[in-house]
């Protein structure tokens, strides 16, 4: 464990060294440039694949090994599956399998199914995750039984870590609801269908091995080729990749709650007071039910107003595609989709456009999606009275999820949370927060159920709403109401000193860390 | 002082614990002979309050004289007047005497003042066992909250929400909703009033009322109550009538008190009385809510509509406040808080309601400039009576 840190420029301690590798520590919004040029894979040839283009093998034990799986390497998946990957547990039960150890396993997320991963952990074949962790898994990371220090980034910092060659990935294995045994895949139909597969496409380009997963081998050729089979070096069959119930459902619900619903109506009123919604906007929204119930009323305020946006970023889901097909937004483009409306939109329809985190949100690139959006409505754990936010922990210093491309959408022209200012005795507007995600200077507005908090930096979105009868109030004044509510301020989560994780700025810089959580002593009092 | 006798249960619990409960609690507890209170905690919030959940309970033991017992709580956020009313609960339960019980720190509801004339478009019950309605209930903006004790409390919990309620009273802030509690009926409300009445309560929901000596007597054992605590302050009365008996006794009921504001239906249970079931046509419940309507403006008091309890159903309930509008009625219950906005707008005036009355308001401003005892509007005489529906429909317009 690396013992030098330092402060970084956001007042938060920050290891310099992070798995045997030296890190900077976060300098500011824009002030740390890139050198140099991109990592790039190894060069191939055609004489070492087969000509007739079938690249299928037995399973993922013989592929691994074809592969040259080795101690130590670095295996990659993608998490368009979530909670229905079938994947990457019996990927890592094969490596262990063939007595492989000290792996580093390099998800674009993890999730509570894979909780089997915990048994490789403890026995030695995976050494550390660098990914967002879910669960079972981000509690055995909280409580610092993983040997190596996890690192948690955005979806474009994980673009950017790849091709900036900060991670090498030995071997990618991309599940794909359907592919060609030459290795071209697409997640548009099969029984796993999740619509796209963009969070693994930097694993197809830079990965050093590439294997392609599936439960639907059509003849050659896939058309579209999401993942291109030039990229892959072997095929796999599988009997089931993922269980479409927990990949497309469940999560597209609207949220029910009065006091949600009344947050994400508010959001929909701010964008129209503000003077934001008009012809030709655009905006962002996650699947989290207030997002979804945002979106339903800033619909009705659209059609109201005979309002069409350019386009909607998404996570897509039916309430997006509904927009699509009614007219009120000229596209989508999508990053993930949700339900099986968004699948369907996205293989019928051509304004449904599939995007990668290379499009919407790698900040070493010459531009990229976020920063065009006019609004990106997010979510988050804690805000302080800065606006500095927190997505990754709870405020028992607990690791709740990663930070998906919630730091990259910060780009935004308007960065809007809609939270709850408290909830069940947890206070989500706080002094200080646990840990910090995104700086303040940031953050533009915070909407709660007890008022909404224009950050003062934005003089202009201040002056847009003069005329607006929504309860603004400044942040530091519902922080007090919500302290006064749970009978005062929370006390500081009890943390140790080993850090478990690192969090990483979209530029790659160390922006803050998370400790081990200490058991509660309640021998104490 | 605890006194434990045979008849007195070992230990008594409190509360709701389990995977879906939220901002609440359970507590267990179990009197011992000696050393003191010893106190497990499991809470949700425990990294970030425990310490102070520690103190809370060992503060509120003390309070209510129990010095020595084993105590287990399971906590799902539960805030601290609804952590202190279910260790009170359980206490009581106990048989111990505990008095007044421990009333918590008055917060900023304590100070508001109750209305006798105000608007009672939307009143919005709140289960008196579940705190986590009770919390943000005010932020929606009801014209009032009901507190209840009766219907939506299930028999074996009363005595345990009475507590709950008494101190959500005093410390939750709703707002600018008027303060409102339904009790019991017979004797059990009268236990209620002991512990709620003094607690600011703007307006007493009395249940299933059938003559006017039911009115009396809560009314009586009010100020009885708040004159014992030397509060001046009015407490008002909202009878609710719920049987054919009930509705055929409208008038005296609605006249048994200078207290009273309101005159209330409840469909569910009058049409279950006259031995048939609720339609959403309603003309099965026609003559009972006219009687009400009838009832209440001849004793000068707001006739006030049942529930609508279909909440997926927006434009149904709109349609049904407009009918209750039509009908002479001057508000609604409703048991979610998205149907206050919708009740709220089928209450508003019109356009041509809003301009009739700017013009009748207009002609008696008129009037008082030029110093004329009579208000007219060309050839046509306004009484008095006119012009102040007039001023309240330009009030409800928010004018």
């Amino acid at each position: 464990m690396g013992s030098s840190s330092r402060e970084n420029a956001v007042g938060r301690e920050v290891p310099t060294e992070i798995n045997g590798r030296l890190v900077t520590p976060y300098m500011g919004v824009g002030a740390c440039r890139p050198q140099g040029r991109k990592a790039a894979a190894p060069i191939r040839a055609c004489i070492d694949y087969p000509d007739s283009g079938d690249k299928v093998v037995a399973d993922l034990k013989t592929a691994l090994k074809n592969a040259g799986i080795r101690d130590g390497m670095t295996i990659s998946t993608h998490h368009h599956f979530r909670d229905g990957d079938k994947v990457a547990n019996p990927l890592f039960e094969a490596a262990a399998q063939l007595g492989v150890k000290d792996l580093r396993w390099f998800p674009s997320a993890a999730f509570p199914c894979h909780a089997p991963i915990i048994e490789h952990l403890e026995s030695g074949v995976v050494h550390h995750i660098e990914g967002s962790m879910n669960g079972p898994l981000g509690d055995y990371c909280s409580r610092g039984r993983m040997r190596g220090m996890s690192v948690l980034r955005s979806h474009g910092g994980r673009w950017r870590a790849i091709q900036d060659g900060d991670v090498r990935i030995d071997i990618a294995v991309i599940a794909a609801p359907t592919a060609d045994p030459f290795g071209n895949a697409n997640a548009l139909t099969g029984p796993s269908a999740c619509g796209l597969l963009g969070f693994a496409l930097a694993d197809s380009i830079y990965a050093d091995h590439v294997i392609v997963v599936t439960d639907n081998l059509i003849p050659f050729p896939c058309i579209p080729w999401q993942i291109q089979g030039n990229n892959v070096d072997q095929v796999v069959v599988m009997g089931s990749i993922g269980d479409p119930a927990k990949i497309v459902s469940g999560t597209t619900e609207l949220t029910r709650s009065p006091d949600r619903l009344m947050i994400a109506e508010m959001t929909a009123q701010f964008i129209r007071d503000a003077g934001i919604m008009k012809d030709g906007f655009s905006f962002q929204a996650g699947a989290g039910g207030t997002a979804l119930a945002f979106a339903v009323f800033l619909k009705e305020m659209m059609k109201q107003a005979g309002v069409r946006a350019r386009f909607i970023r998404g996570g897509s889901t039916k309430y997006l595609v509904e927009m699509l097909e009614e007219g009120l937004t000229d596209y989508i483009l999508d990053g993930q989709t949700f339900d099986l409306d968004g699948v369907r939109s996205m293989r019928e329809n051509p304004r449904h456009q599939d995007t990668s985190p290379f499009t919407s949100y790698n900040f070493h690139g010459k531009g990229n999606f976020a920063s065009m959006v006019d609004a990106a409505i997010l979510g988050a754990t804690e805000v302080d009275v800065n606006f500095n936010a927190n997505v990754v922990t709870h405020s028992d210093g607990r690791l709740l999820h990663g930070i998906g491309g919630w730091q990259n959408c910060l780009f935004g022209k308007c960065v809007i949370l809609p939270i709850p200012a408290v909830r069940d005795r947890i206070p989500v507007v706080v002094d200080r927060v646990t840990t910090v995600c995104g700086p303040g200077e940031l953050i533009d507005v915070v909407i709660t159920e007890r008022g909404i908090a224009i950050n003062p930096r934005r003089t202009d979105l201040l002056d847009a709403v003069k005329g607006s009868s929504l309860p603004f109030r400044p942040i530091d004044q519902i922080k007090r109401e919500v302290d006064e509510l749970c009978g005062g301020a929370p006390a500081p989560p009890r943390l140790g000193d080993k850090i478990v994780a690192a969090v990483e700025w979209v530029d790659g810089t160390i922006i803050d860390c998370v400790r081990q959580v200490l058991p509660a002593d309640s021998d104490r009092r | 002082m605890t006194t434990a006798t045979s008849a007195q249960p070992r230990s008594a619990e409190a509360g709701r614990r389990g995977g879906d409960v939220r901002s609440d609690c359970w507590v267990k507890v179990t009197p011992t002979d000696s050393a003191g209170i010893e106190l497990t905690l499991h809470s949700r919030v425990e990294a970030m309050y425990g310490d102070s959940i520690h103190a809370l309970v060992r503060n509120e033991l003390e309070a209510l004289g129990v010095a020595n017992a084993k105590v287990a709580i399971e906590d799902a956020g539960a805030l601290p007047f609804v952590i202190k009313a279910r260790v009170e609960a359980a206490v009581r339960r106990l048989g111990i005497d505990v008095g007044a019980g421990c009333l918590p720190e008055p917060g900023p509801g304590m100070d508001r003042e109750a209305e006798r004339d105000r608007f009672r478009r939307s009143r919005l019950y709140l289960p008196g066992n579940e705190p986590k309605f009770m919390l943000n209930a005010g932020l929606h903006g009801p014209d009032g909250v009901i507190l209840d004790l009766e219907d939506s409390v299930a028999p074996s919990e009363k005595d345990a929400a009475r507590v709950l309620v008494r101190n959500a009273l005093r410390c939750v802030d709703f707002r600018g909703a008027e303060r409102m509690v339904r009790i019991n009926q017979g004797q059990r409300g009268l236990e209620d009033l002991e512990l709620v009445a003094s607690h600011n309560v703007h307006v007493v929901l009395i249940p299933k009322v059938e003559s006017p000596a039911q009115v009396r007597q809560a009314d009586e054992k009010i100020r009885t109550l708040l004159a014992e605590a030397k509060i001046e302050r009015p407490v008002y009365l909202m009878p609710i009538v719920e049987s054919a008996l009930g509705a055929l006794r409208a008038y005296e009921i609605a006249t048994a008190s200078p207290n009273i504001v309101a005159l209330a239906i409840g469909l569910e249970d009058y049409t279950a009385d006259i031995g048939t079931a609720r339609t959403n046509e309603g003309r099965e419940s026609f003559w009972a809510r006219s009687q009400v309507v009838n009832a209440a403006r001849a004793a000068g008091v707001q006739p006030i509509d049942s529930v609508f309890s279909d909440v997926s159903d927006m434009e149904a309930l709109r349609e049904s406040v407009l009918e209750a509008k039509s009908l002479g009625f001057d508000g609604k219950g409703c048991i979610h808080p998205r149907q206050i906005p919708v009740i709220h707008e089928a209450f508003a005036p019109t356009a041509a309601e809003l301009e009739k009355a700017q013009r009748i308001v207009g002609a008696f401003e008129e009037a008082q400039r030029q110093g004329l005892g009579v208000v007219s509007l060309g050839s046509k005489m306004i009484d008095p009576p006119v012009v102040k529906r007039a001023q309240r429909v330009l009030r409800m317009a928010g004018r």
